[in-house]
């Protein structure tokens, strides 16, 4: 339970710095980019051409834009870590509305390549591991560190062309339901499948090896039964460990692939922020998709603690 | 059956050797091609579009005409320059904190180690993004964004090496014996520590040629007639019919570069 506590605490501490850092690089962005920050919001509040000076003064006091920096900094901070994320300047509403069907999306998505991965690494791992250097061994992993070269955007590339040529359609956005989910899903999973295979086969391969196993073997126990019962837990430990490292990846592959497929989430909402110079957009988007690996990682956190008794204690 | 399972989990003999020659291949081209192939990589012929191989261009032209190989060479020109700087630019201050961590430990270390834990906290490309986000299509904020990631992991492994260096045997004895720390550095620490610099290097190298050509395969890399690989395939990404070669060159490029660094920093 203390342990549950302390792992609880430090990944409160990592979600407080992430909304330290990403508000912090998002006011500079602010106060850096070109354009009077005033203006811009009273043009958007009331139109493009019946703007004044005077309304952008106005809007000015009443946001308190003519203060030193410093308070400014400390207020948008303040804000910022208590949930209120502004409003976004392009459409005027509320960054959290704008956010929150975008979140679902994203969740779909990373979801979807993370079941993948699952479901492709382990299994092709496990393969190559329970005969290490036999023919499945040395095929698939020379795959896996194929496949780990190939950059996801490569993959995308890859899987668009050839979508394109054997079926002559390209789904691109969400319009075609689960179909459109699998070649981003497949984009974002294959590098975390074949890093996984990797790890699911040392997994498998040191706990072939480990004296716990000799002894399983030695009270008795089926080759077959041995494996069932001590080979998958034992190679889940370096899986999941790895799993929580390869969530920023994630994270990161979740901003490309979104862009590439046109595919509906954070990741898109914050590259079409960026270009639209949208501060308070592109701090929501930031810091939710930043949010997200801590809550993934604290996630990994409590697995392992499931998982490895040893981590209990 | 005991020499296969130990050369798959260390590597072959002849495995830095490909590495190594994956890495020349791209560097060579990087240095000699400009000169060999002579062609402006920006000078565009909108008479000879999309072409197929051909004297004046050996891979062909693009949507405008420009030659194909001759912005091949230029982008590898472009990722390798930009990627080792980055690299550099994080490795001095990275093993200086991490040196200057592990040696006087106590505030200077929980300080920089939590400054570090603030920049690992954020995804490194939305931290590249955001500060690419202050000057959209230059050079600097992509050489300081790329920088500012990397250093976290030199500063890390340096430290966490160190650290364990200092605790051995020798060093209690090197300073039982009255030799200061400078002695202890070059004597017990950095050579111990130089093995990881060249795996840091080369995966870092890989991991900044690869975020330089993911931003620009999404439109925020350098300005457009910059030749760039992770650019250059999107641009050509409509004509994949009418130029697959064109399309198909890059990507290659890039696979020959990371592949390579992946092998050399074993990973």
């Amino acid at each position: 339970m203390g342990r549950l506590v302390a792992i609880l605490g430090q990944r409160l501490v990592q979600a407080v710095t992430v909304a330290f850092v990403v508000s912090l690089l998002c006011f500079a962005l602010a106060q850096l980019l070109p354009g009077d920050q005033a203006l811009q919001i009273a043009q958007r509040r009331y139109g493009d051409d019946r703007v004044t000076t005077a309304a952008a003064e106005a809007v000015r006091a009443e946001l308190g834009l003519e203060r030193p920096l410093a308070l400014q900094l400390i207020d948008w901070m303040g804000r910022t870590v208590s949930g209120d994320l502004g409003r976004s300047l392009v459409s005027g509403a509320p960054v959290w509305e704008e956010i929150r069907d975008q979140l679902g999306a994203t969740l779909a998505l990373a979801g979807a390549a993370l079941g993948l991965a699952l479901l492709l690494g382990p299994v092709f791992g496990a393969l190559a591991g329970l005969r290490p250097g036999g023919l499945a061994d040395r095929a698939g992993m020379a795959a896996a560190a194929a496949f780990r070269a190939v950059p996801n955007f490569v993959v995308g590339l890859l899987l668009m062309v050839g979508c394109t040529v054997l079926f002559g359609w390209l789904p691109v956005g969400d319009s075609r339901g689960w179909l459109s989910l699998l070649l981003p899903a497949l984009t974002l999973g294959l590098g975390l499948a074949a890093t996984s295979a990797r790890i699911a086969r040392d997994g498998v391969v040191a706990a072939l090896r480990s004296p716990f196993f000799a002894f399983a073997r030695m009270k008795g126990l089926s080759r077959a039964e041995a494996i069932l019962r001590h080979v998958p837990r034992n190679a889940a430990v370096p899986l999941i460990a790895y799993l929580a490292v390869s969530f920023a990846f994630l994270i990161e592959g979740v901003v490309v692939v979104e862009e590439i497929f046109a595919w509906p989430g954070i990741g898109h909402a914050l590259t079409h922020a960026i270009e639209g110079r949208d501060v308070p957009m592109i701090q929501g988007t930031a810091l939710m998709l930043s949010l997200l690996l801590v809550l993934l990682n604290a996630l990994t956190d409590l697995a392992l603690l499931l998982v490895d008794p040893r981590r209990r204690a | 059956m005991r020499r296969a399972a130990s050369l798959a989990e260390n590597g072959t003999w002849w495995a830095p050797w490909i590495g190594g020659s994956l890495v020349g291949i791209v560097v060579l081209a990087a240095l000699l091609g400009p000169l060999v192939v002579g062609a402006d990589p920006n000078r565009q012929d909108l008479a000879h579009v999309l072409m197929g191989p051909s004297r004046e261009a050996l891979l062909g032209t693009d949507q405008l005409g420009r030659s194909v190989l001759a912005r091949l060479v230029y982008a590898a020109r472009l990722s390798l320059s930009l990627g080792a700087m980055a690299v550099a630019a994080a490795a001095i201050p990275g093993i200086a904190l991490g040196l200057a961590a592990a040696f006087a430990g106590g505030w200077t270390d929980r300080l920089v180690s939590s400054l570090a834990d603030a920049i690992l906290a954020v995804p490194g490309l939305i931290l590249v993004l955001l500060i690419a986000a202050l000057a959209p299509g230059a050079f600097w904020p992509l050489f300081l964004g790329l920088s500012l990631i990397q250093w976290v992991e030199w500063f890390r492994m340096t430290r966490a090496a160190s650290r364990s260096a200092l605790a051995s045997p020798a060093v209690e004895a090197a300073r039982l014996l009255g030799f200061g720390p400078w002695h202890i550095l070059y004597r017990h620490v950095l050579p111990d520590l130089l093995p990881l610099f060249g795996i840091l290097g080369a995966f870092g190298l890989g991991s900044a040629v690869l975020s330089l050509s993911a931003l620009g395969f999404i439109g925020f890399g350098l300005r457009p007639p910059t030749p760039e690989w992770g650019s250059m395939m999107v641009e050509m990404l409509p004509y994949w019919n009418e130029a697959p070669l064109a399309l198909l060159m890059p990507p290659l490029c890039l696979l020959t570069l990371i592949l390579g660094l992946q092998i050399l920093a074993r990973r």
